[in-house]
Formats: structure tokens, sequence, C-alpha cells
């Protein structure tokens, strides 16, 4: 038999098993459905609390107090040494004229009238790459010359950096967890209807069919399984989300706090459930006839 | 064709001795009836013939295949040269007759056109003729057997073996299949039968192989179930 032949003839049987095995079907289906709706929400919620903290993390600021006695042009020239620094992703310089202005704005009130620049100092507005070494880079500005002091929420940030964690390692290991129950359920299912067709393999077995033989209309039909149950996931994770979002950002109006939009998360969710539905149902259909070809 | 040397077989799990120091030679073209009472070892033989169970000592060659050292990846290709019948036919009920047959031939890789040629011949050679679109469950006993031995046949292997291949027909239907397979081993193919039903041997004239708790206790061309053992 030819290649295309051949696989021409596995394809109609791993589909044509599909059809004649319809209950068994539909339960492998939506079973790789819930896993990947339960998966996917999670992640989502996951990649909306991380960008979240990105956000955050972003807001959190140090600032650089340069020496008192350094002139505008001479505070200006430290820029230079504070951009050399390892973890520095940006540097604004602020004059005094112009932190005095700030401060007046923010403190709306006439008592603040008479102040003068020269109780302010030039400074720089420091943004980190990451701000779980937001200690070290400190310690390291401290020992530029012409910088007088370093304001850092450190505690802060120790904190956004140990809940970010928290959310990344129970994400993943909730991936992880579902993943392989998901496995686990879709090799059992189709160990279901595996059961019923031992004859069938018996046979097959008996006439000469080598293992791959066999194996591959599982496999395909696992495939096809998993294919069917990620794409109709993906259209209920739209509508999940959708709703979620909605009824969210209700809520939130006017906080920073938001959402990132299904569109934009699509096209990786959508590869995402195609791989796991795919890697799951074959996976599954490979585990679930391997004890019925050991004769 | 067939050679089992001093062959012996335990039962991993029970400790059981199937098959003690077994000597057998059939010969191309032969028709043998292997006769013995029940937990005589008769279905180990088989095993043991078609590589399901390896002997736990002695020699056994089928078909030039020595299954002593045949690796499982090599199976299929002994399984190849043999078609095996079973007492309850094992056929599959949601393929139709032609579809059982031919299902034999894409396990070896044969193409459409092979197929759409070789089985109407195989089926007309059992007497199946016509009901080649009916369901197993649509036949009588005797012509499932048929459709089995019309899958054994198809891909012309060398042997067939038949475990117990009349124990769900009536007299008459057992007698036409007998007929059938000696009508078969006339055309060439060497035939092995496992029975126990000792008024079918008497009516053939072939060599009669009587096995007893393992061991073989007569070998001979008289064609009689006449060994002397209780079932």
């Amino acid at each position: 038999m030819g290649f295309m032949n051949k696989a021409g003839y596995l394809c109609k049987e791993g589909f044509r098993s599909i059809s004649t095995h319809g209950f068994m079907s539909f339960a492998s289906v939506t079973i790789i459905i819930a896993c990947l709706i339960i998966m996917g929400s999670f992640s989502l919620l996951a990649v909306n609390i991380d960008l979240l903290i990105d956000k955050l993390e972003s807001e959190n600021e140090m600032l650089a107090f340069v020496d008192e006695d350094f002139s505008e042009k001479q505070a200006k020239q430290i820029e230079s040494k504070l951009t050399a620094v390892e973890n520095i992703n940006k540097v604004e310089f602020m004059s005094r004229d112009e932190a005095m202005e700030n401060f007046k704005k923010e403190y709306d009130s006439s008592i603040f009238d008479a102040i003068e620049p020269s109780v302010f100092r030039h400074r720089y507005i420091i943004f980190l790459d990451d701000i779980a070494l937001m200690s070290e880079t400190k310690a390291e500005i401290e020992q530029i010359s012409g910088i007088a002091d370093v304001s850092a929420q450190i505690e802060i940030s120790q904190g956004l950096v140990t809940v970010r964690n928290i959310v990344g390692a129970v994400s993943l290991v909730l991936i992880v967890i579902l993943f392989i129950v998901s496995v686990f359920i879709m090799s059992n299912t189709i160990k279901l209807t595996t059961f019923g067709r031992r004859e069938e393999i018996a046979i097959m077995k008996m006439v000469g069919a080598t293992n791959s033989f066999i194996r591959t209309p599982f496999v395909i039909e696992g495939l096809v399984l998993g294919i069917i149950g990620a794409g109709i996931a993906l259209l209920l994770q739209y509508g999940i989300y959708t709703l979620i979002c909605d009824k969210v950002m209700t809520s939130i109006a006017g906080t920073f706090v938001s959402v990132i939009p299904f569109t934009i998360l699509a096209l990786p969710v959508g590869l995402v459930f195609l791989g796991v539905g795919i890697v799951v149902g074959a996976f599954g259909g490979t585990i679930a006839i391997r004890n019925y070809l050991k004769v | 064709m067939v050679l089992m040397n001093n062959v012996s077989m335990v039962y991993e799990n029970s400790g059981t001795v199937a098959a003690n120091g077994i000597d057998l030679e059939i010969n191309e073209g032969e028709f043998v009836f292997l006769v013995g009472p029940s937990g005589s070892g008769k279905t180990t033989i088989i095993k043991l013939l078609t590589g399901e169970v390896k002997a736990t000592d002695g020699e056994i060659f089928v078909n030039n295949f020595n299954l002593r050292k045949i690796k499982p990846r090599k199976l299929p290709m002994l399984r190849r040269t043999l078609g095996v019948i079973f007492q309850d036919f094992r056929l599959i009920d949601d393929k139709n007759v032609y579809e059982n047959v031919a299902f034999a031939m894409r396990v070896v890789g044969a193409n459409g056109k092979e197929i759409a040629k070789r089985v109407p011949y195989v089926l007309e050679l059992v007497g199946l003729e016509g009901r080649e679109k009916r369901l197993p469950q649509e036949l009588s006993g005797g012509e499932q057997q048929r459709v089995a031995i019309a899958r054994a046949l198809v891909n012309s292997p060398s042997l067939i073996i038949a475990d117990e291949p009349t124990g769900n027909l009536d007299p008459v239907k057992s007698l036409e299949l007998m007929l059938l397979l000696e009508k078969i081993n006339e055309l060439g193919t060497t035939v092995l039968v496992v029975t126990h039903e000792k008024e079918l041997v008497n009516s053939f004239s072939k060599r009669v192989v009587a096995i007893d708790k393992g061991s073989i206790v007569s070998d001979g061309m008289d064609g009689y179930y006449s060994y002397g053992i209780h079932e």
C-alpha cells in the first residue's frame, strides 16, 4: 500500500471511529473543553494580574537627590553616570524650580507661596528594569559622586515582587496539574472506547498488523477530538472572558486597573488551546491503547 | 513448516505446566488434527505457534521464524504467514463481510486494486458470494465461520491454524466446514485443526496428534481419534 493510500485509510478509520463511538467522542470533547476552559481562565487571570503588577512596577520610581551645592549644569552631568548603572531603564532630570512647581501643584495651599526653590534639590526620577533588584541599584546609585541621597519604596517593591512570584507559581502549578489531569481523563475516556474494541485490536494483531498501524487511527481520533475541543473551548472562553470583563470594567471604572481585551489574547490563547488539545488528544490516544498492544 | 523440538511451557503466575517436552513436525501440505481433552495444552500450542506466548524451553520454528529468538517487532511478519481461525469467529461487528476480509489485506499493506481482485475470489471460494454487504450478525454461525476462513485465507498464508473451528456449529455445518478446510488443504495450504470432536475427526483420514497433560501421547496417520484417554 502506498503511503498516501495507507495514510488515507488510517485517517478514514480514525474518523469512522469518532462517528461510530459518538457518545464517547462527545464525552472526550466535553472533558477537553472543561479542562481547557479551567486552564485558560487561570492563565488569563494570571496574565491580567501580571499586567497590573507591571503597571504598578512601572509607577514604582526612585528619586536620586543631587548634592545641594551642585549647580543645574553640574547636576545634569550626573545623568550619564546614572544611565550607566545596569538596572536603570530610564532617568528624568528635574531641576529644583520644577520640583518646587510640582510641590505647589500637589499641595495647593497659600502657605507655600513664599517657599524658595533653594529649599529643593535638583533630582532624578529613576525607573528600573527589575524592581526586585531595587536595594542593590539604590546602593550603587548612592556611590555616584554628587548624589546626596536616594529615596526608594523598597518594601512596596518587594511586596509587588512577592505577589508576582506567588501568582506566577500558583498559575504554573495549576496549569501543570490541569494538563496532567486532562491527559489522564482523556486517556481514560479513550481507554473506555478501546476497551470496547479490544477484540478488534486482538484480531488486528492476529492478522499481522504492526503496532503503529493499530495505534495510528486511535491517535488520529484523539487528535481530531482535541482540535474540536480546542475550537469549542476557544469560543466559550471568549464568551466567558468578555462577560466577566464587562462586569469588571463596570465596577472598576475610574480606577487605574484595566483588563486586556480578548482580541489581543485570542491568537496566543487559540494557539495554546490548539497545542494542548493536540498534545492531550494524541498523548491520551497513545496511552489508552498501550496495554492492548502487548499481545 | 512447523518444528517443535523438546518444547516446554510453564505459566509463570500459576506455575501450570502447559507443555512438557513437545516434539512435533508438520510438513508443507499436511492436514493435521491436534486433539485432546480440555486443559490438555492444545490452546497453549496454538499460542506458542502464533507467538502469543514464549516457550520456557526448547526450540520452535514456524515458516522459518525462530520463535524462541523472534523480536516483538517481527511478530507481525510471522503472523502474516499464518491464517488463524477461532471458535468464536472473532469478526468485527460494525464491518460487513467484504470489509472484514478486506481489512486483513489492509493490515498487510495491500492496495485497493489488489483487495478488489482478491476478496471476491476468496469469498466465492468459501461459498459466500452475494453476502458481501451483510453484517456478521445477519449471518448464521456457519456463514460467520466461513467469513473467518476467508479472512484467514485472503493473504495466502502457508499455514492455517484453526482453534476449535466447529465448536459453535451443528454437526452438519461442522462437516461442511471441515470439507472446506480439506478443499483449502488440497489447494496447497497446510492446515492444523485443533478440536476435541471425536466423530468429526474420525470422518477424515488424516494425521491425528493427541495431547494430554502437556505431552503428545499419540501421533498417527490412521486418522482416528483413538489414543484411549478419557475426556
